[in-house]
Protein backbone atom coordinates (compact mmCIF):
# COMPACT_ATOMS: atom_id res chain seq x y z
CA UNK A 1 0.00 0.00 0.00
CA UNK A 2 1.36 3.46 -0.70
CA UNK A 3 1.14 5.10 2.43
CA UNK A 4 3.39 7.73 1.30
CA UNK A 5 5.08 9.44 -1.55
CA UNK A 6 8.82 11.33 -1.37
CA UNK A 7 8.05 13.55 -4.02
CA UNK A 8 5.41 15.86 -1.62
CA UNK A 9 7.62 17.86 0.15
CA UNK A 10 7.14 20.77 2.73
CA UNK A 11 9.83 22.25 4.09
CA UNK A 12 10.56 24.43 7.00
CA UNK A 13 13.58 26.71 7.56
CA UNK A 14 15.36 26.11 10.76
CA UNK A 15 18.65 28.16 11.17
CA UNK A 16 18.65 28.64 7.74
CA UNK A 17 18.72 25.18 6.72
CA UNK A 18 15.82 24.34 4.41
CA UNK A 19 14.34 21.39 6.04
CA UNK A 20 12.51 18.96 3.89
CA UNK A 21 9.32 17.32 4.79
CA UNK A 22 8.32 13.82 3.12
CA UNK A 23 4.50 14.21 4.03
CA UNK A 24 2.34 11.09 3.79
CA UNK A 25 -0.42 11.86 1.31
CA UNK A 26 -2.71 9.12 2.15
CA UNK A 27 -2.56 9.83 5.62
CA UNK A 28 -4.45 6.83 7.48
CA UNK A 29 -3.51 7.99 11.03
CA UNK A 30 -5.58 8.54 14.16
CA UNK A 31 -3.69 11.17 15.04
CA UNK A 32 -5.33 14.61 15.37
CA UNK A 33 -6.15 15.46 11.96
CA UNK A 34 -3.24 18.15 11.65
CA UNK A 35 -0.68 15.52 12.32
CA UNK A 36 1.27 14.44 9.15
CA UNK A 37 3.51 11.17 9.18
CA UNK A 38 7.33 11.49 8.02
CA UNK A 39 9.77 9.14 6.78
CA UNK A 40 12.92 9.52 8.74
CA UNK A 41 15.75 7.80 9.29
CA UNK A 42 17.73 6.28 12.95
CA UNK A 43 20.83 7.96 13.42
CA UNK A 44 22.01 6.82 16.51
CA UNK A 45 20.00 4.08 18.98
CA UNK A 46 21.97 3.92 22.55
CA UNK A 47 20.63 1.56 25.21
CA UNK A 48 21.06 3.94 28.51
CA UNK A 49 19.88 1.99 31.26
CA UNK A 50 18.30 -1.38 31.63
CA UNK A 51 15.50 -1.43 29.06
CA UNK A 52 15.94 2.35 28.62
CA UNK A 53 16.86 3.71 25.28
CA UNK A 54 17.54 7.41 23.96
CA UNK A 55 17.06 7.11 19.94
CA UNK A 56 17.97 9.72 17.41
CA UNK A 57 16.35 10.50 14.47
CA UNK A 58 16.85 12.70 11.30
CA UNK A 59 15.43 15.94 11.85
CA UNK A 60 12.16 16.90 9.32
CA UNK A 61 10.24 19.28 12.13
CA UNK A 62 10.53 22.19 14.37
CA UNK A 63 8.65 21.83 17.42
CA UNK A 64 8.23 23.18 20.74
CA UNK A 65 9.49 21.81 23.67
CA UNK A 66 7.22 19.81 25.34
CA UNK A 67 5.06 18.68 22.25
CA UNK A 68 5.12 14.77 21.88
CA UNK A 69 5.22 13.19 18.20
CA UNK A 70 3.99 9.63 16.92
CA UNK A 71 6.00 7.15 15.93
CA UNK A 72 5.58 4.10 14.11
CA UNK A 73 7.45 1.49 11.62
CA UNK A 74 4.71 2.38 9.12
CA UNK A 75 1.93 5.61 8.76
CA UNK A 76 -0.76 3.49 10.82
CA UNK A 77 -3.53 4.31 12.96
CA UNK A 78 -1.62 3.03 15.98
CA UNK A 79 0.93 4.84 16.10
CA UNK A 80 2.79 5.40 19.56
CA UNK A 81 3.16 8.76 21.44
CA UNK A 82 6.54 10.05 22.55
CA UNK A 83 7.76 13.51 24.00
CA UNK A 84 10.85 14.75 22.24
CA UNK A 85 13.54 14.98 24.47
CA UNK A 86 15.84 16.74 22.50
CA UNK A 87 16.22 21.41 22.31
CA UNK A 88 14.41 23.21 19.76
CA UNK A 89 18.07 23.89 18.22
CA UNK A 90 19.53 19.99 18.32
CA UNK A 91 20.18 18.48 14.68
CA UNK A 92 18.52 15.49 15.57
CA UNK A 93 15.15 14.77 17.26
CA UNK A 94 15.91 12.15 20.47
CA UNK A 95 13.10 10.16 21.85
CA UNK A 96 13.48 8.74 25.36
CA UNK A 97 11.54 5.27 25.95
CA UNK A 98 11.45 2.36 27.70
CA UNK A 99 10.69 -1.00 26.86
CA UNK A 100 6.74 -1.91 27.67
CA UNK A 101 6.18 -5.08 28.30
CA UNK A 102 3.42 -6.75 25.93
CA UNK A 103 4.10 -3.37 23.77
CA UNK A 104 4.67 -3.31 20.30
CA UNK A 105 6.17 -0.12 19.03
CA UNK A 106 8.80 0.27 21.92
CA UNK A 107 10.07 -3.58 21.84
CA UNK A 108 10.59 -2.65 17.92
CA UNK A 109 12.10 0.75 18.57
CA UNK A 110 14.58 -0.93 20.64
CA UNK A 111 15.82 -3.13 17.77
CA UNK A 112 16.57 0.11 15.56
CA UNK A 113 20.06 0.70 14.27
CA UNK A 114 21.54 3.12 12.54
CA UNK A 115 20.27 3.99 8.61
CA UNK A 116 17.06 2.33 9.71
CA UNK A 117 13.68 4.04 8.58
CA UNK A 118 10.73 5.17 11.10
CA UNK A 119 7.79 6.81 10.63
CA UNK A 120 7.14 9.91 12.70
CA UNK A 121 4.23 12.70 12.93
CA UNK A 122 4.88 16.41 12.99
CA UNK A 123 4.64 17.20 16.59
CA UNK A 124 1.64 18.27 18.40
CA UNK A 125 0.09 19.09 21.82
CA UNK A 126 0.19 21.47 24.58
CA UNK A 127 2.85 20.55 27.54
CA UNK A 128 4.80 23.54 27.06
CA UNK A 129 6.14 25.63 29.91
CA UNK A 130 7.64 28.91 28.77
CA UNK A 131 6.72 30.53 32.21
CA UNK A 132 9.46 31.22 34.70
CA UNK A 133 9.62 30.35 37.39
CA UNK A 134 8.14 26.96 37.67
CA UNK A 135 8.44 23.62 38.78
CA UNK A 136 9.42 20.34 37.16
CA UNK A 137 8.70 17.42 38.39
CA UNK A 138 9.02 13.70 37.05
CA UNK A 139 9.97 10.39 37.01
CA UNK A 140 11.20 7.91 34.70
CA UNK A 141 11.18 8.38 31.05
CA UNK A 142 8.57 11.37 31.96
CA UNK A 143 11.68 13.40 32.14
CA UNK A 144 11.79 13.77 28.52
CA UNK A 145 9.54 17.09 28.20
CA UNK A 146 11.65 18.66 30.59
CA UNK A 147 14.65 17.64 28.76
CA UNK A 148 13.76 19.05 26.09
CA UNK A 149 12.76 22.39 27.87
CA UNK A 150 16.06 21.96 29.27
CA UNK A 151 18.12 21.80 26.01
CA UNK A 152 15.94 24.52 24.42
CA UNK A 153 17.03 26.89 26.97
CA UNK A 154 14.02 27.12 29.54
CA UNK A 155 15.99 25.58 32.68
CA UNK A 156 16.60 29.24 33.94
CA UNK A 157 14.32 29.70 37.49
CA UNK A 158 13.25 26.48 36.99
CA UNK A 159 13.42 23.91 40.07
CA UNK A 160 13.60 20.31 38.84
CA UNK A 161 12.19 17.10 41.14
CA UNK A 162 13.63 13.78 39.64
CA UNK A 163 12.60 10.67 40.74
CA UNK A 164 13.95 7.37 40.02
CA UNK A 165 13.73 4.06 40.99
CA UNK A 166 17.84 3.67 41.30
CA UNK A 167 20.78 5.79 40.88
CA UNK A 168 20.75 5.12 37.19
CA UNK A 169 17.80 6.16 36.54
CA UNK A 170 18.42 9.60 36.84
CA UNK A 171 18.39 10.27 32.71
CA UNK A 172 20.55 13.61 31.58
CA UNK A 173 21.27 13.61 35.44
CA UNK A 174 24.45 15.48 34.39
CA UNK A 175 23.93 18.55 32.28
CA UNK A 176 20.73 19.10 34.56
CA UNK A 177 22.96 18.98 37.46
CA UNK A 178 25.24 21.14 35.67
CA UNK A 179 23.29 24.19 35.39
CA UNK A 180 20.76 23.55 38.11
CA UNK A 181 22.69 22.96 40.68
CA UNK A 182 20.51 23.04 43.62
CA UNK A 183 17.47 23.70 42.16
CA UNK A 184 18.04 20.04 40.41
CA UNK A 185 16.45 18.03 43.50
CA UNK A 186 17.27 13.88 42.79
CA UNK A 187 14.90 11.25 45.10
CA UNK A 188 15.98 7.48 45.22
CA UNK A 189 14.40 5.16 48.19
CA UNK A 190 17.16 3.55 49.88
CA UNK A 191 19.93 5.51 47.67
CA UNK A 192 22.49 6.88 50.25
CA UNK A 193 24.77 8.94 47.87
CA UNK A 194 25.49 12.81 48.29
CA UNK A 195 23.09 14.93 46.29
CA UNK A 196 20.23 12.32 46.20
CA UNK A 197 17.30 12.50 48.67
CA UNK A 198 17.06 8.95 50.08
CA UNK A 199 13.17 8.65 49.79
CA UNK A 200 10.39 8.40 47.00
CA UNK A 201 9.88 11.98 45.67
CA UNK A 202 6.11 12.01 47.22
CA UNK A 203 8.16 11.83 50.43
CA UNK A 204 10.54 15.06 49.56
CA UNK A 205 7.57 16.82 48.77
CA UNK A 206 5.64 16.30 51.56
CA UNK A 207 8.83 17.35 53.72
CA UNK A 208 8.28 20.92 52.18
CA UNK A 209 6.71 23.52 54.28
CA UNK A 210 6.24 26.63 51.82
CA UNK A 211 5.71 25.77 48.18
CA UNK A 212 4.80 28.77 46.23
CA UNK A 213 1.71 28.60 45.73
CA UNK A 214 2.13 31.59 42.91
CA UNK A 215 4.17 29.23 40.86
CA UNK A 216 3.55 26.62 38.54
CA UNK A 217 3.86 23.24 38.50
CA UNK A 218 4.67 20.77 35.70
CA UNK A 219 4.30 16.90 36.24
CA UNK A 220 4.88 14.30 34.01
CA UNK A 221 5.13 10.77 34.41
CA UNK A 222 2.87 7.89 35.18
CA UNK A 223 -0.95 8.20 36.52
CA UNK A 224 -0.24 6.67 39.23
CA UNK A 225 2.89 9.68 39.90
CA UNK A 226 1.03 12.19 38.47
CA UNK A 227 -2.37 11.66 40.62
CA UNK A 228 -0.18 11.48 44.11
CA UNK A 229 1.76 14.39 43.29
CA UNK A 230 -1.02 16.79 42.52
CA UNK A 231 -2.95 15.90 45.33
CA UNK A 232 -0.08 16.50 47.79
CA UNK A 233 0.58 19.75 46.02
CA UNK A 234 -3.17 20.99 46.05
CA UNK A 235 -3.09 19.81 50.03
CA UNK A 236 -0.03 21.67 50.26
CA UNK A 237 -2.13 24.69 48.92
CA UNK A 238 -0.96 24.89 45.34
CA UNK A 239 -4.31 25.93 43.48
CA UNK A 240 -4.96 23.27 41.00
CA UNK A 241 -4.98 25.99 38.56
CA UNK A 242 -1.53 26.10 38.58
CA UNK A 243 -0.88 22.11 38.19
CA UNK A 244 -0.10 21.09 34.77
CA UNK A 245 0.25 17.14 33.91
CA UNK A 246 1.24 15.41 31.48
CA UNK A 247 0.25 11.14 31.91
CA UNK A 248 1.46 8.28 29.85
CA UNK A 249 -0.73 6.78 27.82
CA UNK B 1 -2.24 -22.84 34.72
CA UNK B 2 -5.72 -22.28 34.21
CA UNK B 3 -7.46 -22.71 30.97
CA UNK B 4 -8.17 -20.14 28.11
CA UNK B 5 -11.81 -18.43 28.65
CA UNK B 6 -14.27 -19.23 26.13
CA UNK B 7 -16.10 -15.99 26.98
CA UNK B 8 -15.55 -13.06 25.12
CA UNK B 9 -14.33 -14.75 21.97
CA UNK B 10 -15.55 -13.67 19.06
CA UNK B 11 -17.29 -15.50 16.33
CA UNK B 12 -14.21 -15.47 14.23
CA UNK B 13 -11.83 -16.44 17.29
CA UNK B 14 -14.56 -19.20 17.71
CA UNK B 15 -13.98 -20.72 14.15
CA UNK B 16 -10.14 -20.60 14.61
CA UNK B 17 -10.62 -22.70 17.87
CA UNK B 18 -12.50 -25.05 16.25
CA UNK B 19 -10.27 -25.56 13.34
CA UNK B 20 -7.33 -25.57 15.91
CA UNK B 21 -9.17 -28.57 18.15
CA UNK B 22 -10.17 -29.87 14.41
CA UNK B 23 -13.83 -30.35 15.45
CA UNK B 24 -17.05 -29.37 13.41
CA UNK B 25 -16.63 -25.97 12.39
CA UNK B 26 -20.28 -25.45 12.65
CA UNK B 27 -19.41 -25.98 16.38
CA UNK B 28 -18.13 -22.07 16.56
CA UNK B 29 -21.63 -21.11 16.30
CA UNK B 30 -23.17 -23.50 18.71
CA UNK B 31 -20.59 -22.38 21.21
CA UNK B 32 -21.75 -18.74 20.75
CA UNK B 33 -25.15 -19.91 21.18
CA UNK B 34 -24.16 -21.10 24.51
CA UNK B 35 -22.21 -18.64 26.25
CA UNK B 36 -24.01 -15.31 24.92
CA UNK B 37 -27.87 -16.21 24.48
CA UNK B 38 -28.25 -19.33 26.95
CA UNK B 39 -27.59 -19.14 30.52
CA UNK B 40 -25.02 -22.14 30.72
CA UNK B 41 -21.76 -21.73 33.05
CA UNK B 42 -19.50 -25.15 31.95
CA UNK B 43 -18.75 -26.94 28.72
CA UNK B 44 -20.23 -29.71 30.32
CA UNK B 45 -23.77 -28.24 29.69
CA UNK B 46 -23.10 -27.18 25.75
CA UNK B 47 -25.58 -30.37 25.22
CA UNK B 48 -25.46 -30.24 21.73
CA UNK B 49 -22.17 -30.81 21.37
CA UNK B 50 -21.05 -34.21 20.98
CA UNK B 51 -19.04 -35.83 24.00
CA UNK B 52 -15.89 -35.58 22.01
CA UNK B 53 -16.18 -32.31 20.94
CA UNK B 54 -16.66 -31.22 24.68
CA UNK B 55 -14.24 -33.03 25.86
CA UNK B 56 -11.74 -31.34 23.68
CA UNK B 57 -12.98 -28.30 24.18
CA UNK B 58 -12.53 -28.93 28.23
CA UNK B 59 -9.42 -29.95 28.23
CA UNK B 60 -7.82 -26.29 26.99
CA UNK B 61 -10.87 -24.20 27.23
CA UNK B 62 -13.28 -22.94 30.28
CA UNK B 63 -16.49 -20.81 30.11
CA UNK B 64 -14.22 -17.89 31.84
CA UNK B 65 -16.94 -16.93 33.67
CA UNK B 66 -16.55 -14.94 36.77
CA UNK B 67 -19.03 -14.57 39.55
CA UNK B 68 -18.92 -11.29 41.36
CA UNK B 69 -17.70 -11.07 45.26
CA UNK B 70 -19.78 -8.63 46.47
CA UNK B 71 -23.23 -6.45 46.56
CA UNK B 72 -23.92 -3.19 47.78
CA UNK B 73 -27.22 -1.51 47.44
CA UNK B 74 -28.61 2.60 47.34
CA UNK B 75 -31.43 3.41 48.75
CA UNK B 76 -32.55 4.55 45.54
CA UNK B 77 -32.21 0.94 44.18
CA UNK B 78 -28.76 1.12 42.53
CA UNK B 79 -26.62 -2.22 43.11
CA UNK B 80 -22.60 -1.81 43.05
CA UNK B 81 -21.24 -5.59 42.15
CA UNK B 82 -17.44 -6.01 42.13
CA UNK B 83 -15.85 -8.34 40.14
CA UNK B 84 -12.59 -9.96 40.70
CA UNK B 85 -10.59 -10.25 37.19
CA UNK B 86 -8.45 -13.04 36.21
CA UNK B 87 -5.44 -11.50 37.11
CA UNK B 88 -6.12 -11.14 40.78
CA UNK B 89 -7.30 -7.50 40.45
CA UNK B 90 -11.04 -5.85 40.69
CA UNK B 91 -13.45 -3.89 38.63
CA UNK B 92 -16.93 -2.02 39.90
CA UNK B 93 -19.98 -2.11 37.78
CA UNK B 94 -23.17 -0.10 38.37
CA UNK B 95 -27.08 -0.87 37.56
CA UNK B 96 -29.15 1.37 37.88
CA UNK B 97 -32.88 0.55 37.45
CA UNK B 98 -35.35 3.37 36.23
CA UNK B 99 -38.96 3.31 35.51
CA UNK B 100 -38.59 2.77 32.07
CA UNK B 101 -35.34 1.52 31.46
CA UNK B 102 -32.36 -0.20 33.50
CA UNK B 103 -28.75 0.55 32.67
CA UNK B 104 -25.78 -1.12 33.61
CA UNK B 105 -22.71 0.90 33.71
CA UNK B 106 -19.92 -1.02 32.57
CA UNK B 107 -15.93 -0.83 33.60
CA UNK B 108 -12.94 -1.90 30.93
CA UNK B 109 -9.75 -0.72 32.72
CA UNK B 110 -8.97 -1.66 36.05
CA UNK B 111 -8.48 1.75 37.26
CA UNK B 112 -7.79 4.06 34.91
CA UNK B 113 -4.41 6.12 33.28
CA UNK B 114 -6.27 9.59 32.23
CA UNK B 115 -5.66 11.48 35.74
CA UNK B 116 -8.75 13.27 35.63
CA UNK B 117 -8.39 15.58 38.44
CA UNK B 118 -12.25 15.43 39.65
CA UNK B 119 -12.37 11.04 39.57
CA UNK B 120 -12.38 8.56 42.13
CA UNK B 121 -10.86 6.02 39.80
CA UNK B 122 -8.05 8.15 38.57
CA UNK B 123 -7.05 8.16 42.38
CA UNK B 124 -6.17 4.30 41.95
CA UNK B 125 -4.22 4.88 38.84
CA UNK B 126 -4.04 1.99 36.37
CA UNK B 127 -3.34 -1.41 36.82
CA UNK B 128 -4.51 -2.83 33.19
CA UNK B 129 -6.68 -3.10 30.92
CA UNK B 130 -9.73 -5.85 31.08
CA UNK B 131 -10.64 -8.37 28.36
CA UNK B 132 -13.67 -8.72 26.58
CA UNK B 133 -14.69 -11.60 28.17
CA UNK B 134 -14.29 -9.60 31.87
CA UNK B 135 -16.06 -6.21 30.20
CA UNK B 136 -18.89 -8.26 29.12
CA UNK B 137 -19.05 -10.82 31.94
CA UNK B 138 -20.09 -7.63 34.08
CA UNK B 139 -23.36 -8.38 32.34
CA UNK B 140 -23.47 -11.91 32.24
CA UNK B 141 -22.76 -12.46 35.84
CA UNK B 142 -25.31 -10.49 37.20
CA UNK B 143 -28.60 -11.49 38.86
CA UNK B 144 -30.40 -8.72 36.44
CA UNK B 145 -28.83 -10.02 33.08
CA UNK B 146 -32.42 -10.46 31.61
CA UNK B 147 -34.02 -6.87 32.70
CA UNK B 148 -31.31 -4.94 31.87
CA UNK B 149 -32.06 -2.65 28.29
CA UNK B 150 -28.94 -0.34 28.50
CA UNK B 151 -25.60 -0.55 28.31
CA UNK B 152 -22.77 2.91 28.99
CA UNK B 153 -19.01 2.33 29.26
CA UNK B 154 -18.75 4.83 31.69
CA UNK B 155 -17.56 2.22 34.50
CA UNK B 156 -13.92 2.19 35.63
CA UNK B 157 -11.25 2.80 32.86
CA UNK B 158 -11.16 4.92 29.57
CA UNK B 159 -12.82 3.04 27.52
CA UNK B 160 -11.21 4.15 23.85
CA UNK B 161 -7.92 3.13 25.83
CA UNK B 162 -8.63 -0.42 25.35
CA UNK B 163 -9.98 -0.23 22.05
CA UNK B 164 -9.48 -3.74 20.96
CA UNK B 165 -11.17 -5.27 23.73
CA UNK B 166 -13.85 -2.75 23.73
CA UNK B 167 -14.45 -3.53 20.29
CA UNK B 168 -14.92 -6.86 20.28
CA UNK B 169 -16.99 -6.34 23.44
CA UNK B 170 -19.08 -4.46 21.46
CA UNK B 171 -19.48 -6.70 18.78
CA UNK B 172 -20.23 -9.69 20.64
CA UNK B 173 -22.94 -7.46 22.42
CA UNK B 174 -24.78 -6.53 19.10
CA UNK B 175 -23.66 -9.05 16.59
CA UNK B 176 -26.49 -11.72 15.93
CA UNK B 177 -24.72 -14.19 16.77
CA UNK B 178 -23.71 -12.83 20.13
CA UNK B 179 -26.59 -11.07 22.79
CA UNK B 180 -27.80 -9.59 19.74
CA UNK B 181 -28.37 -6.30 21.29
CA UNK B 182 -29.25 -2.64 19.71
CA UNK B 183 -26.31 -0.41 19.15
CA UNK B 184 -28.98 2.13 19.97
CA UNK B 185 -28.75 1.14 23.58
CA UNK B 186 -24.92 0.72 23.92
CA UNK B 187 -23.39 4.30 24.88
CA UNK B 188 -19.37 4.59 25.01
CA UNK B 189 -18.09 7.25 26.48
CA UNK B 190 -14.15 9.10 26.55
CA UNK B 191 -12.39 11.86 27.56
CA UNK B 192 -11.70 12.74 24.00
CA UNK B 193 -9.04 10.49 22.51
CA UNK B 194 -8.67 11.24 19.12
CA UNK B 195 -7.54 8.01 17.64
CA UNK B 196 -9.99 6.05 19.29
CA UNK B 197 -12.55 7.91 18.50
CA UNK B 198 -12.05 7.73 14.87
CA UNK B 199 -12.01 3.97 15.18
CA UNK B 200 -14.77 3.41 17.27
CA UNK B 201 -16.80 5.90 14.61
CA UNK B 202 -15.62 3.73 11.87
CA UNK B 203 -16.58 0.42 13.12
CA UNK B 204 -19.70 0.57 15.74
CA UNK B 205 -22.58 2.25 15.25
CA UNK B 206 -23.02 2.92 19.11
CA UNK B 207 -23.41 6.01 20.39
CA UNK B 208 -20.50 7.65 21.46
CA UNK B 209 -20.54 10.30 24.95
CA UNK B 210 -17.57 12.96 25.32
CA UNK B 211 -16.29 14.14 28.59
CA UNK B 212 -16.47 17.61 27.82
CA UNK B 213 -16.49 19.13 31.45
CA UNK B 214 -15.39 22.75 29.90
CA UNK B 215 -15.16 24.17 26.61
CA UNK B 216 -12.33 26.43 27.44
CA UNK B 217 -9.00 24.55 27.31
CA UNK B 218 -6.57 25.97 29.39
CA UNK B 219 -9.68 25.50 32.22
CA UNK B 220 -10.01 21.65 30.62
CA UNK B 221 -6.63 20.91 30.52
CA UNK B 222 -5.92 21.73 34.78
CA UNK B 223 -9.08 19.45 34.80
CA UNK B 224 -8.16 16.72 32.24
CA UNK B 225 -4.47 15.95 31.57
CA UNK B 226 -5.16 14.43 28.22
CA UNK B 227 -6.26 17.99 27.05
CA UNK B 228 -2.55 18.67 26.60
CA UNK B 229 -2.33 16.00 23.51
CA UNK B 230 -5.66 16.11 22.46
CA UNK B 231 -7.68 19.58 22.56
CA UNK B 232 -11.17 19.49 22.99
CA UNK B 233 -11.14 22.00 19.44
CA UNK B 234 -9.27 18.71 17.53
CA UNK B 235 -12.08 16.56 18.80
CA UNK B 236 -14.63 18.83 17.98
CA UNK B 237 -13.50 19.07 14.69
CA UNK B 238 -12.99 15.65 14.39
CA UNK B 239 -16.42 14.61 15.25
CA UNK B 240 -18.01 17.76 12.86
CA UNK B 241 -15.61 16.03 10.04
CA UNK B 242 -17.59 12.62 10.21
CA UNK B 243 -20.82 11.69 8.88
CA UNK B 244 -22.89 10.02 12.18
CA UNK B 245 -26.04 9.18 10.38
CA UNK B 246 -29.47 9.87 11.04
CA UNK B 247 -29.60 7.29 14.23
CA UNK B 248 -26.41 7.70 16.15
CA UNK B 249 -26.12 10.02 18.67
CA UNK B 250 -23.45 12.12 20.32
CA UNK B 251 -23.57 13.53 23.80
CA UNK B 252 -21.06 15.48 25.68
CA UNK B 253 -21.17 14.76 29.30
CA UNK B 254 -20.57 17.94 31.60
CA UNK B 255 -20.01 18.01 35.36
CA UNK B 256 -20.66 20.99 37.01
CA UNK B 257 -18.79 22.55 39.43
CA UNK B 258 -19.91 25.74 41.27
CA UNK B 259 -18.24 28.95 40.04
CA UNK B 260 -15.91 27.39 37.74
CA UNK B 261 -17.71 25.63 34.70
CA UNK B 262 -21.15 27.04 35.21
CA UNK B 263 -21.44 30.89 34.40
CA UNK B 264 -22.66 32.44 31.39
CA UNK B 265 -19.28 32.86 29.70
CA UNK B 266 -19.45 28.90 29.93
CA UNK B 267 -22.59 29.18 28.32
CA UNK B 268 -21.55 31.19 25.25
CA UNK B 269 -18.71 29.53 24.64
CA UNK B 270 -20.63 26.02 24.72
CA UNK B 271 -22.78 27.37 21.87
CA UNK B 272 -20.08 28.58 20.16
CA UNK B 273 -18.13 25.61 20.04
CA UNK B 274 -21.21 23.08 19.67
CA UNK B 275 -23.28 24.77 17.72
CA UNK B 276 -24.78 23.36 14.47
CA UNK B 277 -23.67 20.14 15.55
CA UNK B 278 -26.07 17.82 16.27
CA UNK B 279 -25.94 16.32 20.09
CA UNK B 280 -26.84 16.52 23.41
CA UNK B 281 -25.47 17.71 26.89
CA UNK B 282 -25.68 15.87 29.67
CA UNK B 283 -24.88 18.49 32.81
CA UNK B 284 -24.06 15.98 36.13
CA UNK B 285 -23.96 17.14 40.02
CA UNK B 286 -20.11 16.66 40.89
CA UNK B 287 -19.99 13.75 43.66
CA UNK B 288 -17.16 15.28 45.91
CA UNK B 289 -14.06 13.13 45.88
CA UNK B 290 -11.62 13.46 48.92
CA UNK B 291 -8.35 16.11 48.48
CA UNK B 292 -10.26 17.61 45.24
CA UNK B 293 -10.35 21.23 45.53
CA UNK B 294 -13.99 21.08 43.65
CA UNK B 295 -17.76 21.93 44.93
CA UNK B 296 -20.29 20.92 43.04
CA UNK B 297 -23.02 23.68 41.89
CA UNK B 298 -26.43 23.88 43.28
CA UNK B 299 -29.37 22.64 41.56
CA UNK B 300 -30.88 25.77 40.50
CA UNK B 301 -27.88 26.68 39.29
CA UNK B 302 -27.41 23.69 37.14
CA UNK B 303 -31.41 24.37 36.00
CA UNK B 304 -30.55 27.93 35.05
CA UNK B 305 -27.63 26.76 33.02
CA UNK B 306 -29.57 23.63 31.21
CA UNK B 307 -32.30 26.47 30.59
CA UNK B 308 -29.61 28.81 28.77
CA UNK B 309 -28.32 26.34 26.93
CA UNK B 310 -31.73 24.77 25.84
CA UNK B 311 -32.87 28.65 24.51
CA UNK B 312 -29.50 28.59 22.46
CA UNK B 313 -30.83 25.52 20.43
CA UNK B 314 -28.46 22.90 22.23
CA UNK B 315 -30.65 20.11 23.64
CA UNK B 316 -29.81 20.00 27.29
CA UNK B 317 -30.71 17.74 30.18
CA UNK B 318 -29.59 17.10 34.00
CA UNK B 319 -28.84 13.88 34.46
CA UNK B 320 -30.05 12.45 37.89
CA UNK B 321 -27.75 11.23 40.28
CA UNK B 322 -27.56 7.50 41.44
CA UNK B 323 -25.94 5.31 43.64
CA UNK B 324 -24.34 7.99 45.87
CA UNK B 325 -24.59 6.79 49.27
CA UNK B 326 -23.02 3.47 47.80
CA UNK B 327 -19.75 5.25 45.80
CA UNK B 328 -21.92 3.99 42.65
CA UNK B 329 -22.49 7.72 41.10
CA UNK B 330 -20.58 8.84 38.50
CA UNK B 331 -16.80 9.64 38.82
CA UNK B 332 -17.26 8.09 42.34
CA UNK B 333 -15.90 4.07 41.02
CA UNK B 334 -12.60 3.13 42.35
CA UNK B 335 -10.92 -0.77 43.73
CA UNK B 336 -8.35 1.41 45.43
CA UNK B 337 -8.17 -1.00 48.73
CA UNK B 338 -9.07 -4.48 46.97
CA UNK B 339 -6.41 -3.35 43.60
CA UNK B 340 -3.46 -2.75 46.17
CA UNK B 341 -0.43 -0.79 45.64
CA UNK B 342 1.14 -0.72 42.28
CA UNK B 343 4.86 -0.68 40.98
CA UNK B 344 6.34 2.38 42.02
CA UNK B 345 8.95 4.55 40.26
CA UNK B 346 8.22 7.53 42.78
Amino acid sequence: MNYYHENCVNSCNKGGKNIKKLIVSDNPSLLPSSAEFIKTKVIDNEQIAEGVFLISLERHFDFDPGQVTGIHFKPAPDARLYSIASGINDEHIKILFDIQPGGFISPFLAERKKGDNLFVTTPFGWFTCYEKPAWWIATGTGIAPFASMFFSGLGKDKILIHGGRTAGSFFFQEEFAAVLQENYIRCCPGENREGIYSGRLTAWLEEQENLPADQAFYLCGRAEMVVEVRDILIRKGIPFKNIYSEIYF
Amino acid sequence: MSKEPLFGKTYDELRAIATLLDIPSFSARQIAEWLYKKNISSIEEMTNLSKETRRRLAEKYETGLIPYKKVMESADGTRKYLFPTRQGKFVEAAYIPESRRNTLCLSTQVGCKMGCLFCMTGKQGFQGNLTAGEILNQLRSIPELENVTNLVYMGMGEPLDNLQELMKSLEILTSEYGFAMSPRRITVSTIGLIPGIREFLKKSNCHLAVSLHSPFEEERRHLMPVESVYSLAQVIEELKSIDMGKQRRISFEYIMFRDMNDTPRHVRELVRLLGGMRCRINLIRFHPVPGVPLKSSDSVKMEQFREALNKKGLFTTIRQSRGEDIYAACGMLSTKTPAGETDRDF
